[in-house]
């Protein structure tokens, strides 16, 4: 493996250097979430016109797609951060995908309400086992099991390291859930109905779909740093550099 | 490969646990013939220092080298054997059953076999009894037997003294020193300030 | 002497055998406890006989599954407490390949006596006979699939203390493939179509495991002793 990555990843990675950064960042993705997000809104729930066939109740895609779209990008970026904490054992690595675990849970969990919520002036019913819906449940235990597995070991870095394992085993694991349960449905005959059909979406309603995305993104960014922060605090508070902080917050 | 490293060599070897130092920074070298005294209190580290040896636990400061290379659990396997306060024996098995199992993981040094090395330590007629049936001071006898047996270079005994009597401690000095002079290493770790081992032994101290 | 690798599975498999067959009454539980779940089912359910035969399939398979999961916990559990797993690590031999003798070992006490009882169970579900064949095959390829991504997930929670809960946790989205397939080809089966499809995706599923679970299973070990 060339030398330069982790060289460079050691030096991003260090707790002050990134402790600044994310702080120097964070004000800055929340106040674009904040503002994208309720443009988003605006254009969703009051510009964008209703559906000819749903009326208003498909105004929940503006929250239950971005969502859904949010719990996989945050397990992969929680993937990508397990494979470098395993790979090159930095300790930020292993924070970030900790820290990122909760955060993609509750998008996870946000993405099966709204998504029950949505199914039943549409089918009918709250819950359909249609393969969307089941390989999102699998997620969330997926989450859950990577959040568990992390606060059942007293040693933190090895709780941490233990569950970014699992979490890489998850990225297997989800497309395989996906296929199996899209065969499985084809077996059963059941409920097939699809929650997203390729249907020509309106340019009026694609806009805040692509500004919410842009602003779950942001908000992601912003709570994933502060919790970053907090925890690197906490974790090397014997360090000089965290003494020196508290000195200078007093001051 | 220099013929010239020693067997295990470290410098400025620190472990920390949630950021908190359990020992070091310690320096030493140990050679083949050495027998070393692991100094300490409860709580010193010494343990933890003994795992790192295995290669179980992971480097995180400083240097440890096996023979000129970097310590990794890759290397250790078959090396090194380790003694702790578990003794590895399965309660269910006989000791003759349970140095059968480690002479298939580990092989067999040259002229050692079950039984004889089984009479050396004294267990001779207890070959057969279930190991829960044995006292601790048997149970400790019947690890040290699996040590005799198996070809590893480096032993590392944590805490080795700890429930034998008199005649027990001198065995685990006689088979320490047999195992030094015939071209191997000893760790053996104490928290007594006694050092039961005959002559000077070399000695390192850990402090947290 | 050295040993050889042959020899150290042999001695592993003899040992894991011989502890299993001491304490025998260990064996006998998850069966009783798959027979007691099975005989529930008609109790709740009522004892019709087209209805049993419609779910038998799929209980029987969630049975196994729960009965295996009940004794996946004690994989490596004695070893860690008594200080054996340390020499595993210690021997000169690939940790993947001894670790792949355990898990082997494991399937033979705790599931090949399950697949032995499955046909009595089918038989009180009223289950058809020749289903009954597709349903023993089946679960003699889910089996080791489950013990072997059970052994990985067993191995990340060696370092912990309480683990019955988190596995099954943590198992949950790892086995509905497993039972999506096993439990699909049985369903197949019964309705008269072919089933060698999903039979097929098992065995190919198997067979990658086979390769690759002990190899993650020795870097789980690792992780979660290395401290």
């Amino acid at each position: 493996m060339a030398n330069w990555i982790p060289t460079w990843l050691h030096r991003l990675g260090s707790p002050p250097t990134f402790y600044r950064f994310a702080g120097a960042v964070r004000p800055w993705a929340l106040t674009l979430a904040l503002i994208t997000g309720a443009i988003a809104a605006y254009g969703g729930l009051v510009l964008a016109p209703a559906d000819y066939q749903q009326g208003d109740a498909y105004r929940i895609i503006f929250i239950h797609v971005p969502s859904a779209w949010m719990s996989l990008f945050i397990y992969f970026a929680m993937g990508v951060a397990a494979f470098i904490a395993l790979v090159w054992r930095i300790k930020l690595a292993e924070v970030v995908a900790m820290e990122s675990a909760p955060i993609g849970a509750a998008f996870t969990f946000i993405t099966l309400v709204t998504g029950s919520l949505w199914g039943k002036p549409m089918w009918g019913t709250w819950w359909t086992w249609d393969a969307r819906l089941t390989s999102e449940l699998v997620l969330l235990f997926l989450y859950l099991g990577v959040i568990g597995l992390f606060h059942s070991f007293e040693d933190r870095r090895q709780g941490a390291r233990a569950a970014a394992f699992l979490a890489l085993i998850g990225v297997v694991n989800v497309p395989i859930v996906h296929f199996s349960v899209n065969w499985w449905n084809t077996l059963h005959q059941g409920s097939t109905v699809r929650l997203l059909g390729p249907s020509h979406i309106d340019a009026r309603m694609l806009w805040p779909l692509l500004t919410m995305m842009l602003a779950t993104k942001c908000y992601y960014v912003a709570s994933l740093f502060g919790r970053v922060r907090a925890d690197l605090v906490a974790m090397e508070s014997g360090k000089d550099w965290v003494k020196a902080l508290a000195v200078e917050e007093t001051a | 490969m220099t013929a010239e490293a020693p067997l295990l060599h470290a410098r400025a070897l620190c472990f920390s646990r949630q950021e908190e130092q359990v020992f070091g920074p310690l320096d030493f070298d140990v050679a083949a013939g050495d027998i070393v005294l692991v100094e300490g209190d409860n709580g010193s580290g010494k343990t933890t220092l003994m795992r790192l040896l295995t290669g179980i636990l992971h480097v995180d400061e400083g240097t440890l080298e096996l023979e000129g290379k970097p310590l990794r659990s890759i290397d250790t396997a078959g090396r090194v054997v380790f003694l702790g306060h578990q003794l590895g024996l399965k309660a269910d098995l006989s000791p003759l059953e349970n140095l059968r199992v480690a002479e298939g993981l580990a092989g067999r040094r040259d002229g050692m076999d079950a039984m004889a090395v089984l009479r050396e330590v004294g267990l001779a007629g207890y070959e057969d009894e279930p190991v829960r049936r044995l006292s601790a001071g048997q149970k400790k006898r019947a690890a040290l037997a699996r040590l005799m047996l198996v070809p590893a270079t480096i032993w590392l005994l944590d805490e080795p003294y700890a429930n034998l009597d008199r005649d027990g401690i001198a065995l685990v000095n006689r088979l320490v020193q047999a195992h030094a002079a015939r071209g191997g290493a000893a760790l053996v770790s104490s928290h007594g300030t006694v050092t039961f081992l005959g002559g000077e032994p070399r000695v390192i101290r850990m402090h947290a | 002497m050295t040993a050889t690798a042959g020899a150290a599975c042999a001695a592993l498999l003899r040992r894991d055998l011989l502890l299993a067959w001491r304490r025998r009454g260990d064996i006998a539980m998850p069966v009783l406890y798959a027979l007691i779940v099975t005989t529930l089912f008609p109790f709740a359910l009522g004892p019709e006989d087209a209805l049993l035969q419609r779910i038998a399939g799929g209980v029987i398979l969630v049975t196994v599954l729960l009965a295996m999961l009940l004794a996946l916990d004690a994989m490596f559990r004695g070893d860690i407490e008594d200080g054996s797993l340390e020499q595993l690590l210690l021997a000169p031999q690939p940790l993947a390949l001894m670790l792949a003798i355990r898990i082997f070992a494991h399937w033979i006490t705790t599931a090949l006596p399950l697949i032995i009882i499955s046909p009595l169970l089918a038989g009180m579900l009223h289950l058809p006979t020749p289903v009954i064949g597709v349903l023993v095959v089946a679960l003699l390829l889910a089996t080791p699939l489950l013990s072997l991504i059970g052994a990985i997930l067993v191995a990340l929670t060696a370092g912990t203390r309480r683990s019955g809960m988190l596995l099954a946790l943590m198992l949950l989205p790892l086995c509905v493939p497993v039972v999506i397939f096993a439990a699909g080809a049985v369903a197949a089966a019964q309705q008269g179509l072919p089933w060698v499809a999903p039979i097929a995706w098992l065995g190919a599923a198997l067979v990658l495991a086979v390769v690759l679970a002990p190899l993650a299973c020795a870097a789980a070990l690792r992780i979660a002793l290395d401290a």
